[in-house]
């Protein structure tokens, strides 16, 4: 059956070759058009950003006083002893910050992708009862907003004395239920059963087979589910706040939200928050430049079987 | 093993919708029980917790933690109240595991009585003898119109003076109102000089409660079981009315506060007056560097000639939350935080705190002359308005969903669809409907 699934997927992707030959032959108008359309996209989706580095590059006072868009003559040295007073302010609580953010985000994106895998895997590749009631519940779960949730994860947690500490923002992390769905299309169509059974003559277990064999070929929906985690738990900004009391286990989204709510009593905050703003979007930035390389080439290979 | 943990989650989601349905319900129940007439010293060494929003607040308590070596207090922070924090505390109050005490601004004090969220520790050893320590209106505050009753330590307060360009008024000739009438006919004058006298903010409701508690107006009374809402009242529509003349005029600016472009009017002397709170001189200083030296602080004007009123802008207090075991400590601590000089040196020094303590009012920090206001003693000036404060003024138990309905009547007003008065009536209909709708006792 599931080979049936993994045929079925190849001349899906044998399709693909006369669009892309297709492309070729579009006129020059409409190629014109969808070029400046995605080019105004581009533009408004990082014009903010844009915003954000020039914003990090200047005092208070020129907040007002200068052209929004543009550098000051002296935004590097700015944005220096803007870093600075960044990273030191409140005993050094941005650096524990980052790090809360990158373990929170790392940790939490590695094992769930792990666990999301093995459960897609083994919904796709073992035949048992009640799989497919499994399956629709875990995809209900893909529903069910992480916002819904908070709350009665915290009346869980409070009932096991689990608030405020690291693993009330880790334990939820570590679910993905969209993963586990990613993960079960995927091991379908590029998992084929002749090499688990391949592997299983040869005496590999169960367990083995996944990690040397399935993993691999399952590596860019793997770097997917990773990635789509990561940010997920980066941004996710609604279960800390409910969850977490002591400031040195925020993570960096609930921490600048903290200092924005008391701009009102300390002003300097505010380009402390827009600075530790654009510091906070560099490893999202990098994990996705670093990561995209296994992404879209991953996608490629299969595409080419 | 993975569908068990999947199969588990579902269920946990259903059974606690159901604990939650449950928590609500016996919340009622739980009533008084914490309002012990005895409330004795736990013996022993005693640990508390403490949420608060203020920056510097773990500093403030290393101070404590030295000199009460069996009280150990530990600083919990997060966003300010209505940003998540006081949700926060209703959900710990659920969950049974709230800090023993947490910082709750006044106009959230009573929501927290009505959800039955305060420890009364007016039993608890030098609580109500400290009545003499704070500025009158702020006790009042924490004692909830109730006699007996003391549900929280006043922190600090927000007593409302007018910040005003001394610099622009003496060049332009025109002289620094003292009364609503001589600010609106200035307002004119100003206007005519392609400036603002302010801007309205539509947004701070509590800011424009502030304008009616200065005028003698009360938005809510409660007799001891039912509430009065009264945002319609003569005295609440007399200010209405005066600000939407000004509105209608075009003699006030529409800006949102405390956006750039807020700063920046008063930066290039767009705004020629701010009429604000106490710690709004901070924000004035930093939002406008470029005006330093050039602004002053005055009374707010009055609405009768020669009357001594003012308002009062923000404020919060530390409370004991229900299900303290230590309610004896934590009050002793509470006292300390609000009354001792070098903590309430340090709270304004790291937290820019204006002290409810009267002795507050002496700290060093209050005495010197500011450059940013010309020299001035600006803190004199405040601290003879905190003192004109009215007492009575009492804030409702639905202030955040009043706030937004009248919010968005102020924003309807401001386009020119309506009137702040219609904004009021509304304010008054939906409060009502609200208190109704939670089951808290309402005339009308």
């Amino acid at each position: 059956m599931s080979t049936a699934t993994a045929r079925k997927a190849s001349p899906r992707d044998a399709g693909l070759t006369p669009t892309l030959r297709g492309a070729g032959r579009e006129s020059i108008l409409s190629r014109t058009a969808a070029m400046l359309i995605m080019g105004i996209f581009t533009l408004y989706f990082l014009i903010p950003i844009f915003w954000l580095l020039v914003s990090a590059t200047k005092t208070q006072d020129q907040f007002t006083s200068t052209a929004p868009l543009w550098f000051t003559p002296e935004a590097i040295p700015n944005f220096i002893s803007n870093i600075g007073r960044l990273f030191s302010y409140d005993d050094n609580v941005f650096i524990k910050w980052i790090v809360n953010s990158v373990l929170y985000a790392g940790l939490g994106a590695f094992v769930s992708t792990i666990i999301a895998s093995m459960c897609g895997y083994a919904l796709a590749k073992y035949g048992f009862r009640g799989r497919e009631a499994v399956f629709n519940v875990v995809l209900s779960g893909v529903l069910v907003p992480a916002t819904a949730l908070a709350l009665p994860l915290f009346l869980i947690f409070s009932k096991i004395q689990l608030t405020n500490t690291f693993w009330a923002v880790f334990l939820p992390s570590i679910v993905s239920p969209f993963g586990v769905y990613l993960a079960r299309i995927y091991a379908a169509s590029s998992v084929p059963d002749e090499l688990l059974e391949a592997a299983r003559l040869d005496g590999s277990g169960e367990l083995r087979t996944f990690f040397t064999v399935a993993a691999r070929l399952m590596a860019p929906a793997l770097v997917t589910i990773f990635l789509f985690q990561f940010v997920a738990i980066w941004n996710n900004f609604f279960l800390p706040l409910i969850m977490l009391r002591d400031q040195t286990l925020f993570p960096v989204t609930l921490g600048l939200y903290a200092w924005n709510s008391q701009i009102s009593q300390i002003p300097e905050l505010r380009s402390l928050v827009i600075v530790g703003a654009f510091v906070s979007i560099v490893p999202l930035i990098i994990a996705f430049l670093s990561l995209q390389r296994f992404w879209s080439g991953g996608l490629a290979a299969g595409s080419v079987k | 093993m993975q569908r068990k943990i999947m199969a588990a989650a579902t269920l946990v989601a259903v059974a606690s919708t159901l604990a939650l349905a449950g928590c609500s319900s016996s919340s009622s129940s739980t009533d008084s029980a914490s309002t012990a007439s005895s409330c004795a010293p736990s013996g022993g060494k005693v640990n508390l917790t403490y949420t608060s929003w203020v920056p510097g607040m773990d500093k403030v308590v290393d101070l404590w933690n030295q000199k009460n070596p069996d009280i150990q207090v530990t600083v919990q922070t997060g966003p300010n109240g209505n940003s998540g924090t006081y949700q926060n505390f209703f959900n710990e109050i659920k969950a049974g595991n709230a800090p023993d005490l947490g910082q709750i601004e006044y106009d959230a004090l009573p929501n927290f009585r009505v959800q039955n969220g305060l420890v009364d520790i007016s039993s608890c050893a030098n609580v109500t003898d400290s009545k003499s320590k704070f500025i009158d209106f702020t006790w009042k505050q924490v004692t909830l119109g109730d006699a007996k009753g003391v549900y929280a330590i006043p922190q600090d307060s927000g007593p409302i003076a007018m910040y005003y360009r001394k610099d622009l008024f003496d060049a332009a000739g025109i002289p620094v109102p003292t009364t609503w009438d001589e600010y609106a006919a200035d307002a004119a004058k100003i206007k005519a000089l392609g400036s603002y006298i302010t801007n309205f903010p539509k947004s701070d409701v509590n800011w424009f409660a502030g304008m009616v508690w200065q005028n003698g107006g009360d938005w809510f009374k409660n007799d001891g079981s039912n509430w009065t809402v009264d945002l319609t009242s003569a005295k609440s529509t007399q200010v209405a009315d005066y600000w939407q003349k000004l509105i209608s005029a075009g003699e006030v600016s529409k800006l949102a506060s405390f956006s750039d472009e807020w700063n920046n009017s008063f930066n290039t002397g767009q705004q020629w007056t701010w009429i604000s709170a106490v710690w709004g001189a901070t924000t004035l200083s930093s939002g406008a560097p470029d005006t330093a030296g050039k602004w002053a602080v005055a009374p707010m004007p009055q609405w009768t000639s020669g009357g001594k009123a003012a308002g009062d802008w923000g404020g919060s207090s530390t409370a004991v939350l229900t299900g303290s075991k230590h309610p004896y400590e934590a009050a002793q601590f509470a006292l300390w935080l609000n009354t001792d000089p070098d903590a309430l040196a340090l709270e304004n020094k790291l937290g820019g705190l204006y002290p409810a303590a009267t002795a507050g009012a002496d700290l060093p920090a209050f005495q010197s002359g500011s450059d940013f206001y010309g020299g001035q003693k600006i803190y004199d000036v405040f601290k003879t308005a905190a003192a004109q404060v009215n007492p009575d003024f009492t804030w409702g138990p639905t202030m955040t969903q009043t706030y937004t309905d009248v919010s968005d009547g102020f924003g309807t007003a401001l386009s020119g669809g309506g009137t702040l008065d219609d904004a009021l009536k509304v304010g008054q209909d939906k409060t009502i409907a609200a208190l109704k709708a939670q089951s808290i006792p309402v005339n009308g």
